[in-house]
């Protein structure tokens, strides 16, 4: 049939050059067709839709300056003297991989500068990471479809943070070194196979001489190309969800609303890749990041004050600073059936990371059992207009921050002169208070600034113009809100708690009865959007105080 | 701003609800209108932003001047000194910053002044069709019916058992990625080789250390004689054997019963290694007599035999017997009475074996 066919329909013939290279490439690939789909594809904008596309910068500028590095860079713990230009190590014992990370600093043109902006990169992936993630739970975003690309996103923080530990240790010097002994400490406190463990990983003993050659190939093989496969499904995930959107006027569950991907948002996140490529340059240029040479190779024995982990692992050598290993007479360390049990270690270590990341995990599933609600959601929520999930958030938030805090207890009490055994008691109360106080307080906060969208959307701004009325009294003139500002504080849901409901069988279930106890908990305080009625009322009630009829209110 | 619970019907304070009957809502007034920008309504703006993202396109070019010449132009040679690298690495960096920020905000203020700014609306598609599904569905059960798989279950159950068990060679092959660990974490360097008791030396250089050198209220960072002069495995016996030396008055001391005689005239010697998760207990507090680990701070009291008394750790530092040998140096009488460092599973079983 071709034959015919083709001879009928002029054979299209492009009249540039490129045209035709164009042409070439189309017709054996198929190019229109995924341009037609997304060459206009609409993407929704915010500045906070901007986290995520840093974290993704930041990845392939570590991908570059990574790849740069690993030219220079000879991962092997044999034992090697120093002979560098720097002159205050030289003759220096030390590992080759030190040796050479001290090369790539001084002796490699170029080669600091990339050490420093592979490292400021790393620091900002995992924060951007993190950031983008609370954008994501405080708006709800990841509610259906997004729950399972919330648990990509889950598993690519976890996977940021190994890249970073990995590459963290690489150096071979004093400071990563012994952050690797205290990684070891804690692989031996687990039971049964944690001697194992940490022998299998080290190659015996510790420190031994196969780690950093170990560490080497995870951190430029494995989690980077688990990292690449994760994101490779995210962004699949978004183009099949497409983008979620703020609420306001225009915007709903069915449609997106935004700029076409080409020119506008194409040149927007384009660009926007030079733009942290720049300023992860302007921080290599300007602020010293782990500088490698001031803290000597790797020894069993010194150990420098006041050392800090980098800021990703933080929380986790906090929680460990935090648990006290005897209460009184209690040991927390005990020995069962002739076998060791150290719960001072293991505790701190698994429980508060296992439950944030449980948690976080879980969340969606939690959420959406609470609610019942079983809607796809493409409008996110403010944060304010959702004040249970809001207080949960940052309840979680404040746990991990605590902990955060704690891994730095001692340069918090030397630098404001306070007893560090008091600071490391005040974090244990707030591990514990300060999730409970953040809850009430963002709760509260969110629901107090509900009432002031009611108040705005009924009765308009203030404009701070004082206006004296005939028969003497002040009032404060305000502004109504067009139509659009008034919707985007209008337009929101506010649910009622669901009581509980019988099953098929008309039995209300024990765990039915949990669920409805939570909702009640979720939703009971509530603050419900303004309606058309309620204007409607305000405003003969503001027409009354303007024309001065007695009314005596000064609250409008 | 006064009333805060309009209309409700105030089941508590917080609560701020339309009345029941209110179900009504504000309509969705569709997109805002479209505000002009200046450069779409003023072509002097226009072209003055055309010029502005130019100047910043330029602005790059300059950055990736700054780059090669500050590349090429400053010599790093075998005398460099630090603040040639460092005024390299500014100006790489300010070079490098320039060429991206050049570029990159050239391009968004090309975006936001000069490209079409109207939001647009796009219809949302199903994710799953339920035609789709069907069709899924039947494709799927024609596959596993062809299969037949649900009629033989001998094949079913005899792959399920092969795929369960084929993994199991790939977890076996990482056998050797280490030894076994044995008790290798019981013993250390201290312990007497050929009857040979083993001086204390300075830690790094390696020098012994005489009784008589140690002044009261002084401290030593100690070593076991020879580590020095090992040529494999130096670090990971040093990650075991290193020892803080402390002298103090002996009638602050408070020995144990079977501990009196581990220490010399009110010299004692203490595991360096945190028995928390094994960094170096490298503060002294000579006043209180508290040693302190830097990384979790774990404080233990050197006039209690090192029992814990803040932080993390969970039992004392360890002690290292120690006499003096007949040319008056101090020397370890046997290894220490239980394993060093971090607590791990089998370390009770350990301490036992050692003592017995």
């Amino acid at each position: 049939m071709s034959a015919a066919s083709t001879a009928k329909a002029p054979a299209y013939v492009a009249n540039t050059k490129v045209g035709r290279i164009t042409d070439f490439v189309d017709e054996r690939v198929g190019g229109s067709g995924i341009l037609r789909e997304f060459g206009r594809k609409v993407f929704p904008d915010h500045w906070s839709f901007m986290f995520g596309e840093v974290a993704l910068y930041s990845f392939v500028i570590l991908l570059l300056s990574g790849t740069f590095l690993t030219f220079f860079f000879d991962p092997s713990m044999a034992e090697t003297h120093y002979n560098g230009s720097y002159t205050p190590l030289k003759n220096v014992e030390m590992s080759v991989a030190y040796s050479s990370s001290l090369d790539i600093s001084f002796d490699v043109r170029g080669g600091l500068f990339m050490r420093q902006v592979h490292h400021w990169a790393a620091l900002l992936f995992v924060a951007s990471v993190a950031v983008h993630m609370l954008r994501v739970f405080f708006t709800g975003a990841f509610r259906k479809p997004r729950e399972m690309n919330w648990v990509v996103g889950g598993v690519l923080l976890i996977l940021a943070m190994a890249a970073g530990f990995t590459g963290y240790s690489l150096p071979d010097d004093l400071l990563s070194g012994n952050g690797l002994r205290i990684i070891d400490g804690v692989i031996k406190s687990i039971p049964v196979i944690g001697t194992y463990t940490s022998f299998f990983l080290f190659g015996g003993e510790f420190p031994g001489t196969m780690i950093i050659g170990r560490l080497y190939v995870l951190h430029i093989l494995l989690v980077p190309a688990l990292i690449l496969l994760m994101i490779v499904l995210h962004l699949f995930m978004v183009v099949v969800h497409k983008h979620t959107q703020y609420p306001g006027p225009g915007r709903n569950d069915g449609n997106v609303v935004g700029y076409p991907l080409g020119p506008v948002y194409a040149a927007k996140a384009g660009g926007f890749f030079f733009i942290v490529f720049g300023v992860i340059a302007l921080m290599a240029a300007f602020f010293t990041i782990n500088p490698i040479w001031n803290y000597g190779p790797y020894d069993p024995s010194p150990v420098s004050a006041g050392t800090q982990p980098d800021w990703y692992i933080g929380w986790v050598d906090g929680a460990l600073r935090l648990m006290p290993g005897v209460l009184g007479d209690f040991h927390f360390e005990f020995v069962v059936f002739g076998y060791v049990l150290t719960l001072n270690v293991l505790l701190p270590a698994l429980v508060p990371a296992g439950l944030v990341f449980t948690v976080l995990f879980m969340y969606p599933w939690i959420e959406r059992w609470i609610t019942k609600d079983n809607r796809e959601h493409h409008v996110l929520d403010r944060p304010r207009n959702a004040p249970t999930r809001t207080a949960i958030g940052m309840a979680g938030f404040t746990f991990y921050c605590v902990m955060w805090a704690a891994a730095s207890s001692d340069l918090i009490a030397t630098h404001f002169m306070v007893s560090l055994n008091d600071v490391t008691y005040w974090l244990r109360a707030l591990f514990f208070l300060g999730p409970i106080i953040a809850f009430v307080v963002t709760k509260r906060v969110a629901l107090a600034l509900q009432r002031k969208d009611r108040e705005i959307a009924l009765h308009g701004r203030e404009t701070g113009r004082i206006v004296r009325l005939p028969h003497g009294e002040f009032i404060e003139v305000h502004a109504p809100l067009d139509e659009y500002k008034r919707y985007k504080l209008v337009g929101f849901e506010s649910p009622v708690p669901l009581p509980a409901e019988p099953n098929e069988h008309g039995v209300v279930t024990r765990k039915e009865k949990r669920r409805a106890a939570l909702s009640r908990w979720f939703f009971e305080d509530r603050v419900a959007p303004a309606t058309p009625a309620e204007l409607e009322a305000s405003h003969g009630h503001h027409e009354a105080v303007e024309a001065g009829a007695g009314q005596k209110t000064l609250s409008h | 701003m006064g009333n805060h619970s309009d209309g409700s019907p105030n089941h508590s304070g917080t609560v701020a609800t339309a009345g029941q009957n209110e179900v009504e809502k504000f309509q969705d007034p569709g997109i805002p209108p479209h505000r002009l920008r200046l450069a779409d309504t003023d072509p002097k703006a226009a072209k003055r932003a055309e010029r502005q993202v130019a100047v910043l396109f330029g602005t790059s070019v300059v950055g990736t001047v700054i780059f090669l010449v500050a590349y090429f132009a400053i010599d790093l040679g075998d005398d460099s000194t630090i603040a040639t690298i460092r005024l390299q690495n500014a100006l790489l960096g300010l070079g490098t910053a320039f060429a991206m920020l050049g570029i990159g905000t050239g391009i968004v203020h090309w975006a936001k002044a000069l490209m079409p700014d109207h939001e647009v609306s796009e219809e949302r598609h199903a994710i799953r069709y339920e035609d789709d599904r069907k069709a899924a569905v039947r494709i799927v059960d024609d596959i596993v019916e062809e299969t037949g798989i649900k009629r033989r279950p001998l094949i079913r159950n005899t792959l399920l058992g092969a795929v369960a068990l084929a993994p199991l060679p790939a977890l076996a092959v990482f056998g050797d990625l280490g030894p076994r660990p044995d008790d290798k974490l019981a013993h250390t360097m201290w312990a007497p080789t050929d009857g040979k008791l083993k001086r204390l030396a300075r830690d790094p250089d390696g020098t012994p250390i005489k009784a008589s050198d140690v002044t009261i209220g002084s401290a030593f960072h100690v070593i076991p004689e020879g580590l020095n002069e090992l040529h494999e495995g130096k670090l990971n016996e040093k990650a075991k054997a290193v020892v803080l030396l402390m002298r103090l008055d002996p009638a602050s001391l408070n020995p144990s019963p079977g501990r009196e005689n581990w220490g010399y005239n009110g010299i004692v010697a203490y595991s360096k290694i945190c028995t928390h998760v094994g960094c170096p207990v490298a503060l002294y507090e000579q006043q209180t007599h508290h040693l302190l680990c830097p990384c979790h701070q774990s404080t233990f009291d050197l006039t209690k035999e090192c029992k814990v008394i803040f932080g993390p750790a969970s039992r004392p530092l360890p002690q290292l017997p120690i006499a003096v040998d007949d040319e008056g140096y101090l020397v370890a009488t046997s290894d220490f009475k239980e394993p060093v460092g971090p607590s791990y599973w089998e370390r009770d079983e350990h301490e036992r074996s050692i003592n017995s």
